[in-house]
């Protein structure tokens, strides 16, 4: 098939992208490890003595980091399953032969490309501010009192405004999906007289499977590293409420200079996500095949 | 009957359709029209939604106050560049991988693919210190690095997946014909890889435009984009926004612009191929 020639061409196209990965992925990571072993601080001694385990017990026995942990299983938790069910109905919504589709499809999908600071910010002002927000207005019609939310619910408002971002990436993919879904197939099961919810059961629930475990991995490994949407609205504040993983080792390193500790944190983050993209790349792998 | 049970089923659909769809919409809109009024009435209560007066005020001040097209340009500078850098590195590693593809082709497919799940946050700390060694933080290069080489893996997968849909016949008969290694790629590869290279570059364009972690953490000034540019009005110096509306909107909307025009596309990008 191939000749030897046409493989080592092959092979030194494919080479500098392959080193440079490598190098990305060994120099940043080996760092990380080493530094983790180091009592390191970007303050006082520059001496880095080398202490084992130590800022892995420090950072693990850290009473943040258990709220940290806790905190990123409920946004990423609550987020996949608001964004997954409300974008398989957004998507089935979409599917049906309605009038003027496109612009609806375009309307609901156009919160995932507003970049998170943005989406943070015009949320947390013109939406979530507890006197002149739009929130407040509505709350105030109905006689109800406002409510702060970042004050008072501060990981529920974060979490809406993920969500709101993410809901919109579950529907273009599950749209594209059942939009797949053969139209002769659809065709022959209403001429068979298929009642539309056994139509649903064996017909689509089966064809979206797939793409909706696709959906959830892949949000599942953005939102174990959601930052700016923490970082412009409440800080990880207040005290520990919505500091997630990722925040608490951009607070050990960037704010309190201890770069062993985040260095601990960071592989602990490596691990987790880890754990999923296995799933992720064995799903993404067997697809391959055909 | 029948016909019109099936209109007014179709009529039901339309409107419950576009109540969730503007439901999702609606911040967005609020925002540009935040961003043509005047902060007075930006804070109104109650509310102002189309009654006022509306003002292009905020769109000039963004610029006087922020030196908003400065961020601008470093955003296009900066997602162009990481494009650019890509798509030098990842055309020849995604075409061998389509066309001479070896036995460790799926594996080294994959592997790139699980570089690109390493959270930012692990490397976070060895990245932040190299570049502040060798005098790269707050720079170009430094932030085009970062975006290139963690966007690489998708770039070189939603070339591959696009490459792969190229009929090798048609590349054996061009051989046939005695065409040379270079004339296939001009005159018979790239006419057929263009839709795929365009896609990869819209989907890489929005992805780098939209990156926060690395913006927000490796820049300052001089190279800081549009997102670490509106992260600065986080801080309360009051309530801005009318402006911060004006700055959002010219930030976001080249952006949701593109990605209108390339939904389709985009899936296959984002789901690796998965889902087409």
């Amino acid at each position: 098939m191939a000749t030897k020639q046409t493989q080592t061409a092959a092979r030194l196209l494919a080479a500098p992208s392959i080193l440079l990965l490598l190098v990305w992925m060994i120099v940043p990571l080996g760092l990380t490890i080493y530094f983790s072993t180091l009592h390191y601080t970007l303050q006082g001694s520059s001496v880095h003595k080398f202490i084992g385990w130590t800022n892995y017990y420090y950072f693990v026995t850290d009473p943040a980091f258990l709220t940290s942990i806790w905190n990123t299983l409920v946004l990423v938790g609550s987020v996949l399953v608001i964004s997954v069910i409300g974008g398989t109905g957004m998507a089935l919504l979409l599917d049906q032969p309605i009038y003027g589709r496109g612009a609806a499809r375009v309307m609901a999908i156009s919160p995932f490309f507003i970049m998170a600071t943005v989406a943070a910010l015009v949320w947390k002002n013109l939406f979530m501010q507890p006197v002149f927000g739009l929130f407040a207005w509505v709350a105030h019609l109905f006689g109800a009192p406002p409510i702060d939310w970042f004050t008072n619910d501060p990981m529920i408002a974060v979490i809406i405004i993920v969500a709101w971002q993410w809901l919109p990436f579950a529907t273009l993919i599950l749209l594209t999906a059942l939009q797949s879904l053969d139209l002769e197939q659809k065709d022959a099961a209403q001429m068979d007289g298929a009642p539309p919810l056994s139509y649903f059961w064996y017909m689509v629930v089966p064809h979206l499977a797939r793409p909706a475990t696709v959906v959830v991995l892949i949000e599942t490994i953005f939102l174990l590293g959601i930052f700016a949407e923490i970082f412009v609205t409440t800080g990880g504040g207040p005290g520990l409420a919505t500091t997630n993983l990722t925040f608490l080792v951009f607070r050990s390193a960037l704010r309190d200079f201890d770069v062993g500790g985040a260095a601990a944190g960071g592989i602990i983050a490596v691990v987790l996500a880890n754990l999923v993209s296995i799933f992720l790349t064995r799903l993404v792998g067997k697809n391959l095949e055909g | 009957m029948a016909q019109s049970a099936t209109k007014s089923r179709r009529l039901v659909m339309t409107v419950i359709a576009y109540a969730f769809a503007l439901m999702l919409f609606f911040p967005i809109l609020w925002m540009v029209i935040t961003s043509f009024k005047s902060e007075a009435d930006a804070i109104a209560l109650p509310p102002k939604f189309l009654f006022f007066h509306w003002t292009l005020a905020n769109y000039i001040a963004v610029q006087a106050r922020n030196n908003y097209w400065g961020f601008a340009f470093n955003s296009i500078v900066l997602s162009f560049g990481s494009t650019l850098a890509g798509l030098i590195v990842g055309i020849p590693a995604a075409y061998a991988f389509a066309f001479a593809p070896t036995k460790n082709t799926k594996q080294i497919l994959l592997w790139m693919l699980s570089t690109k799940m390493m959270p930012a946050v692990g490397v976070l700390v060895p990245i932040y210190l190299i570049l502040l060694k060798v005098h790269l933080l707050d720079t170009f290069t430094g932030l085009i690095i970062i975006l290139f080489l963690s966007n690489l893996p998708i770039m070189i997968w939603m070339l591959y997946t696009y490459f792969k849909e190229i009929p090798h016949e048609i590349l054996e008969a061009s051989r046939m014909d005695g065409a040379s290694r270079w004339k296939e790629i001009v005159y018979v590869l790239s006419p057929m890889a263009v839709p795929g290279i365009a896609s990869t570059v819209l989907l890489n364009i929005i992805l780098s435009w939209n990156e926060t972690f690395w913006s927000l953490n490796v820049t300052n000034i001089h190279a800081a984009p549009l997102t670490a540019f509106i992260a600065s009005y986080s801080s309360p110096e009051g309530l801005f926004w009318a402006k911060l509306s004006a700055a959002s909107t010219l930030a976001v909307a080249p952006i949701v612009l593109l990605g209108w025009f390339s939904q389709r596309q985009l899936v296959r990008g984002l789901t690796f191929g998965a889902v087409k």
